[in-house]
């Protein structure tokens, strides 16, 4: 693997830059693997970096059904904060932080982690209690996250609007300032070119259409177009289309797909310097590196997997986006589109063990995916190489379902992820 | 915005006046008391988030407000077919062909 | 007049001259003119710079697909938008005009040193570097790329300008209005459609506009069209010009963006800038047309450097020559006609160069007669000039070898690598493509929505088949809805009709890697980037795209999608269809926030619900709290008083005497049937069947997860019928969920249920003189505590309006709610107020009620359980039947963590130093002196300072809370650790005496 640096850029330049290599490899697949991950977004990426890199188990193949970071990786909002309520979620988060902040040089790769702060605003009394109950709870768990009166969140964020007399004026913000952005395909990228060094299989176009299972009931391996794929383990890490995967498996989920949009503005100079939340109009924004302003929106009403997602919740998140930010009434929207998010009935990820001996999944992440990557796949890996949890992803077991113990940031805050 | 036939009302308005309601035909258990948490759990959340015709339930909040049932393909947002609360389960043969 | 308008040609008005600025210059066009069309006119090129290595750039084309001049555009304060394509941009007197991404000038910009690095900056480079050191990320290198990066600057004011929007249910719409579309539109309309026609141009006619020489069925194009446009609208089409069509969404809803204004040097203050339409049609024709594929080759870029069909716009419809001394570079016989209007209108055409060996012979010989040399079978290999291209590099080809060189010097380089359909909106349906391989293209395949597409969108080239095929569309569109029409034949003289071949770059002696062949221009993308993502492993056209950004541009690919998967295709050895085509998104082109906002800003955001006697509130001084959608008065200030003080002073005089209080936006429900307490018996945790009529109840309402979602005082006024009140945000949730029940799990049941909430204004009066203030209005009622003790419900008249009373309390004084008829509201506000002044009667806000319900422990659903909180958890065991065979919820609280021990429970926590206001949401833990991250084993939920008490008081939840009664639990703030004892949730009259009066 060429290693990337201002040095090799400048050595490829003055040789025209013939020489770079493959970032990986676009394999075919072999008849047998230790692990087969389906899935080739970030969190399935990583997680065979992780096998790899960590556990030493390198004969691992990463199955895509598409191209890698072809899904929810490459459509989001790219958001990354880890001020969550619950010790749970906070601890899983903000692992995923802690790994953020040394992604680029852990994978030679620059994934432009921006830590530009998430404000997130308070329009009501209601979310003043909840937010100032997430500030505490972080505070404690050692979490980055303050409250901010609404002059000070004008402060950080100098296009916000907090006249009183807008429709839901805003009352503060909690900030995180240790959260930010980052460059949604380079974290792909990245991991698949660092698995790929590290000898793991990446196979594209190459859709897993149903998981076998032995006499014992454990797993087997993955039936695809170009045939069985024998496997001592395999880990479904395939967003919203996981359902499906582990049907075939016995294994039925408490998951929801739903469309979820997003939105750019044309591209102009800095004017938004960080990321800003507001759940109760629905919407967040922050500004890409190229100058687009990136909009997100709350999801459609139905399940969907048609990635199309209507027009009036459009509407609604541009007004919302303007009523918070009247100065971009005459920007335009340069291009919108819909991923699919997966969601459970506490809105937390399921990551762990299946009832399937050898079988582990990792899904339902609503909106928070992104955010989550490098933890996610960090402690999946842990799991599927010693098959057991990981503490951290311990409570984010399917049992939960059945016993109670649900981790619901969404009704303990009224707060989407 | 999709449009949706009310099977009450006989007409066919723009999704503004629905509401989405799950996943159709999941029955509450008679007497909850004798389920297993298993069971409970199955009722309550386990759903099959199908990829094409799904059957789900909508209601006709801002109109005549009944909740029906519909089949509706998820891969194209496309409406089989909608039908009364009560109403059998219709036969995946005996729906029109996706696009049509 | 314009040193490059040419007289008597194109349909601007030439005898009237506007004027508008450009970087502070005045420059002069004509009415009709664009702002490019203008600037040409008077030989300017250079309007803007490139994204990336600030090059200068002129436009390319003549249409919203410009990737490069694009400007900001100002009509006055708050009036400012960066990115407007000038292409598009009609002109207007005072009109002001700024170019962008440049410092500090057009002409010499600082930026462009990016430019002469270009070998460091390839594609992805950014990957790959800025890594080291860590902390450099954040602070220097993002904000440097950041500050270079970005097109124009934002507007930084509101914007004054309203916004509109319309629904539209038409038959058929047709999309685009040059030949096909206007074909496609008569065929419909002559069938007995409503048909609409729009089009994003000023004006319609597409392709005739840049084509007068055409004939059609003997009349002149312009003739023709003029006489066209008349018919149709006597046929009764809705024709709306600079009108596009944005997205195509589910079911033949098509989003339209109308610009009403920016062409309008005065416009009617009264008149919306833009207009969003939500077309819904039966029909939908796309008569949309092709784009113009630019050639890639090193220096394709440099201002003079344009489309050879733009030039041909810009010379017959605006009267433009676009230089004096053009050189022509083709791969398709289009540009050759391109050549031959500049040539007769007085331009010196250099050469015409085709990469074909064997042009046309009727070209050769046009060619001749207007003495242009003609170059087959060469190449382009290079452009020089910096702000405006001077000169061109030609070399032959032969046998795929790239000969001599030569230079030929130019004003301007007019290219066409082809044309290809215009594809996107189809895209929006999720329409499938198939690749056409002698076209070279894509064309549309199976369609997903009820939609024809007509003309050069399907491929079909030429005037005349391009009206044929849109009246067959029109008629085809007809005949699915039922109409028969036959579909007129048309015949086109002097129509240019022709066929081209399609290249990837085009042959050149340069030495690959320092060839800078662009193919998104705004992106800076070149073709060698495209080869290098390729290299690097990039093998889906997404890849390729999201690697490089080619097609990301503001132009949404429409200039380079086609030329970037040809490289592509060709760098992974591959053909295209298997390469792929990166999907279409919505808007086709850039629209404006505002278009979008429409109605919806300010108080329109979102309604406002207000009660009755919301205005009195107002009128008194409120201040007001946002409550869902309600808005509802919080305190009521006096002079010199803050919220504090209010409160402390509403909470004495409503326990000392009597308070008065809006309830109405409490939800309210009517439950009414046979089975109206079977009914309540399964929704509520409560057993209601000996509830005896006239009495009212606590009821608790669970999900079937067993966790709270809802209370309220609920009162029988006859064995059949249920008065029903909800937490105020909670109504329409409650409603909805015992409809969902109703309908489907119980529809057995014979009850009926309705959403009263807004028929009733409810006045809730709570203090010792509450009864004393009440009794001399209530008639038809002994409302004494022996007749109508505490938790009583009846019908009677107060003050003479048709009344439901409760006696409740939800301060712990004694209480009565009056329910009224909601216009009565306000009336009996004022007569209740009134009289209540020999009892000082003090009207109160939600924070009052805050207090006087937390001093006695009564819960705020949402506030004091947070949707994972169990009846037991909030200590209402006491609510729930215990002899109940079912409710909702009631299976649910069996799960096993549901009935965990350490489970969180609602006790009251005191301040150990009597003093300290524990923060809402702080957290407890049990060892203060544990490092972080510490266990919290609880929150405070709701903390006041409590006058009845004489000190602050708290509600929390607190792990295994109902079993540490006495302990003392620590709330560690950033600054000190407050100490706190657990209590129970009662803080004022535990015996509840002052019921009783």
């Amino acid at each position: 693997m060429t290693h990337f640096s201002a040095l090799s850029l400048l050595r490829h330049a003055l040789g025209g830059n013939k020489k770079w290599e493959e970032q990986w490899p676009n394999s075919e697949p072999k008849a047998e693997y230790d692990v087969i991950i389906v899935g080739a977004g970030g969190h399935g990426l990583g997680a065979a970096y992780y096998l790899a890199k960590e556990h030493g188990i390198t004969d691992v193949a990463v199955i895509e059904k598409g191209w890698l970071g072809g899904g929810n990786t490459g459509r989001n909002t790219t958001i990354i904060r880890s001020n969550y309520l619950y010790d749970e979620s906070a601890r899983l988060y903000d692992h995923a932080l802690d790994l953020w902040e040394g992604l680029s040089q852990e994978l030679n790769y620059n994934v432009m982690f921006s830590q530009r702060g998430v404000m997130m605003l308070a329009h009501s009394v209601h979310d003043v209690q909840s937010f100032q109950r997430h500030v505490h709870a972080n505070r404690l768990n050692d979490v980055d996250n303050r409250w901010l009166t609404k002059e000070e969140a004008k402060a950080y964020c100098p296009p916000l609007d907090i006249s009183q007399t807008a429709r839901y004026p805003v009352m503060g913000a909690a900030l995180q300032k240790r959260a930010g952005t980052a460059r949604h395909d380079a974290v792909a990228w990245g991991y698949a070119r660092g698995a790929a060094a590290r000898g793991v299989d990446i196979i594209q176009n190459c859709p897993v259409t149903a998981i076998r299972s032995d006499a014992t009931g454990a797993v087997e391996g993955v039936e695809t177009p170009r045939g069985f794929i024998k496997a001592k383990k395999v880990a479904v890490s395939a967003a919203g289309h996981t359902s499906v995967v582990m049907d075939s498996a016995g294994v039925r989920l408490p998951l929801e797909s739903y469309p979820l949009q997003a939105l750019v503005s044309e591209p102009v100079k800095p004017i938004f310097p960080c990321v800003v939340m507001s759940n109760t109009v629905h919407a967040y924004i922050s500004q890409s590196d190229k100058g687009e302003l990136v909009i997100g929106s709350g999801t459609d009403q139905y399940t969907s997997y048609s990635q199309r997602g209507g027009l009036p919740l459009i509407e609604h998140t541009v007004a919302a986006i303007c009523e918070i930010f009247p100065i971009f009434n005459r920007m335009r929207m340069l291009r919108k589109w819909a991923g699919i998010v997966d969601v459970t009935p506490d809105r937390s990820a399921i990551l762990g063990k299946t009832p399937v001996q050898g079988l582990y999944v990792n899904c339902g992440w609503g909106t928070g995916g992104f955010k989550a990557t490098p933890g996610a796949a960090h402690t999946l890996a842990w799991t599927v190489a010693k098959d057991e949890p990981h503490p951290i992803n311990a409570p984010f077991t399917l049992e939960r379902f059945t016993t109670g113990r649900l981790i619901d940031e969404a009704a303990a805050a009224a707060v989407a992820h | 915005m999709l449009l949706i036939h009310c099977p009450y009302c006989d007409e066919t308005l723009p999704e503004a006046e629905f509401a989405y309601a799950g996943e159709a035909h999941i029955v509450r258990p008679d007497n909850p008391a004798d389920v297993s948490d298993e069971e409970w759990r199955d009722f309550l959340f386990i759903r099959n988030n199908l990829k094409g015709p799904h059957y789900e339930r909508w209601r006709h909040i801002h109109g005549c407000g009944r909740f029906f049932n519909a089949v509706r393909n998820t891969v194209t947002d496309r409406f089989l077919t909608t039908y009364r609360a009560g109403e059998r389960r219709p036969d995946p043969e005996s729906l029109p062909e996706d696009g049509q | 007049m314009s040193r490059f308008r040419v007289a008597g040609r194109g349909r601007v008005q030439q005898d009237r001259p506007v004027c508008f600025t450009f970087d502070g210059q005045t420059i002069e066009g004509c009415a009709g003119d664009t702002v490019a069309s203008a600037l040409l006119a008077n030989g300017r090129h250079l309007m803007g710079r490139s994204f990336k290595y600030h090059r200068p750039r002129g436009p390319v084309t003549a249409g919203t697909e410009e990737p490069n001049a694009l400007i900001g555009t100002r009509r006055g304060e708050g009036q400012f938008e960066p990115n407007t394509r000038a292409t598009a941009q009609e002109i207007w007197n005072g009109l002001d005009t700024t170019s962008q991404n440049k410092y500090p000038s057009l002409s010499f910009d600082v930026g462009a040193l990016n430019d002469s690095l270009y070998m460091l900056f390839s594609a992805g480079f950014y990957y790959k570097t800025f890594m080291w050191p860590r902390s450099f990320w954040d602070k220097v290198y993002e904000p440097f790329i950041r500050a270079a990066a970005g097109l124009g600057v934002s507007p930084s004011e509101p914007d004054p300008d309203h916004y509109a929007s319309r629904y539209l249910h038409t038959d058929v719409l047709v999309v685009g209005g040059g030949p096909a579309g206007l074909a496609a539109a008569k065929s419909a309309a002559e069938a007995g459609l409503r048909v609409a026609l729009v089009d994003e141009n000023s004006e319609m006619g597409g392709t005739l506009l840049s084509e007068p020489q055409a004939e059609i069925d003997g009349n002149a194009a312009w003739d023709w069209l003029a006489e066209e446009l008349a018919t149709l609208d006597a046929l009764g089409v809705r024709i709306m010009t600079r009108t596009t069509a944005i997205g195509y969404y589910h079911q033949n809803m098509v989003g339209l963006c109308q610009k009403l204004t920016d062409h309008l040097e005065t416009p009617d203050p009264d008149m919306p800038r833009e207009r969003l339409w939500r077309v819904r049609a039966q029909q939908v024709i796309l008569a949309q047309g092709g784009l113009e594929k630019p050639l890639v080759f090193h220096g394709n870029d440099r201002p003079g450097v344009m489309l050879a069909g733009s030039a041909q716009t810009y010379l017959n419809r605006y009267g433009v020559k676009v230089g004096d001394r053009p050189v022509i570079v083709t791969s398709h016989d289009s540009a050759w006609h391109a050549a031959f209007d500049l040539a007769d209108a007085g331009a010196d055409v250099q050469a015409i160069v085709d990469t074909r060996a064997n042009p046309r012979a009727d070209f050769i010989t046009g060619a001749e007669k207007r003495n242009i040399e003609v170059l087959a079978g060469h190449t382009v290999t290079g452009t020089r000039g910096r702000l405006r291209i001077k000169a061109v590099r030609i070399n032959s080809v032969a046998d795929g070898k790239v000969g001599a060189a030569r230079t030929l010097t130019c004003d301007c380089l007019l290219m066409s690598g082809g044309w290809t359909p215009s594809l996107h909106l189809f895209s929006h349906t999720k329409g499938t493509l198939r690749w056409d391989d002698e076209s070279q293209t894509f064309l549309p395949d199976r369609k997903a929505e009820a939609c024809q597409i007509a003309g050069a969108g399907r491929g079909l080239w030429g005037i005349e088949t391009a009206l044929n095929d849109g009246a067959a569309m029109g008629a085809a569109a007809a005949e699915e809805l039922g109409h028969s029409v036959k579909a007129t034949a048309r015949s086109v003289q002097n129509d240019r009709t022709g066929s081209g071949v399609t290249h990837t770059e085009l042959p050149t002696d340069r030495n690959p890697s320092r060839t800078k062949a662009f193919v998104d221009f705004q992106n800076d993308v070149m073709a060698k980037d495209l080869r290098l993502a390729v290299r690097e492993g990039m093998r889906s056209i997404e890849h390729v795209k999201r690697y490089t950004t080619n097609g990301m541009a503001t132009d949404q690919g429409k200039m380079s999608n086609m030329n970037g998967l040809n490289i592509a295709a060709d760098a992974l050895g591959k053909p295209q269809p298997q390469v792929g085509l990166t999907t279409f998104r919505p808007p086709y082109t850039p629209t404006t926030f505002g278009a979008f906002v429409g109605y919806h800003k300010g108080d329109h955001f979102d309604v406002t619900r207000k009660t009755p006697i919301d205005g009195w509130a107002e009128e008194n001084g409120a201040v007001f709290e946002p409550v869902s959608l309600w808005r509802r008065a919080r305190y009521f200030p006096q002079p010199g008083e803050d919220m504090d003080a209010a409160v402390s002073r509403e909470c004495r005089a409503t326990r000392k005497s009597l308070g008065m209080f809006d309830a109405s936006t409490l939800g309210k429900i009517e439950v009414v049937g046979p089975d109206a307490v079977e009914f309540m018996n399964r929704m509520y945790t409560n057993p209601w069947t000996k509830l005896a009529p006239g009495r009212t109840r606590y009821g608790l309402l669970l999900g079937d997860d067993g966790f709270i979602r809802d209370d309220g005082v609920i009162g029988r006024l006859t064995e059949d019928r249920f008065h029903i009140t909800t937490t105020t945000g909670g109504a329409a949730r409650v409603l909805n969920m015992m409809e969902d029940y109703l309908q489907t799990e119980w529809p057995d049941l014979k009850v009926w249920l309705t959403s009263t909430t807004e028929q009733w204004a409810t006045i809730a009066l709570n203090g010792p003189n509450a009864r004393n203030l009440l009794s001399p209005f209530v008639e038809g009622l002994d409302i004494s505590d022996g007749a109508f003790p505490h938790m009583s419900i009846a019908e009677c008249t107060v003050a003479g309006y048709p009344a439901r009373l409760f006696r409740v309390s939800f301060t712990g004084e004694l209480g009565f709610e009056v329910n009224v008829p909601a216009r009565h509201g306000r009336a009996l506000w004022e007569t209740l107020f009134e009289a209540g002044q020999q009892f000082d009667i003090c009207p109160y806000g939600t924070e009052t009620m805050h207090v006087l319900r937390a001093e006695k422990g009564f819960i705020i659903v949402g506030q004091d359980t947070d949707g994972t909180v169990t009846p037991y958890d909030a200590g209402q065991g006491w609510a729930v039947g215990k002899k109940k065979r079912d409710f909702v919820g009631m299976r649910a609280l069996q799960r096993p963590d549901l009935t965990a021990k350490n489970r969180k429970q609602l006790v009251g926590l005191l301040t150990e130093d009597s003093r300290t206001k524990l923060e809402e949401g702080a957290q407890i833990v049990l060892d203060p002196n544990q490092s972080k991250p510490m266990r919290m084993v609880g929150h405070v939920t709701s903390s006041y300072h409590s006058d009845a008490a004489g000190r602050p008081i708290a509600l929390a939840l607190v792990e295994g809370g109902h079993n540490r009664m006495g302990e003392t639990v620590h709330i560690p703030m950033p600054d000190t650790v407050v100490k706190a004892t657990v209590t129970g949730t009662t803080f004022y009259d535990p015996d509840n005496e002052r019921l009783k009066l």
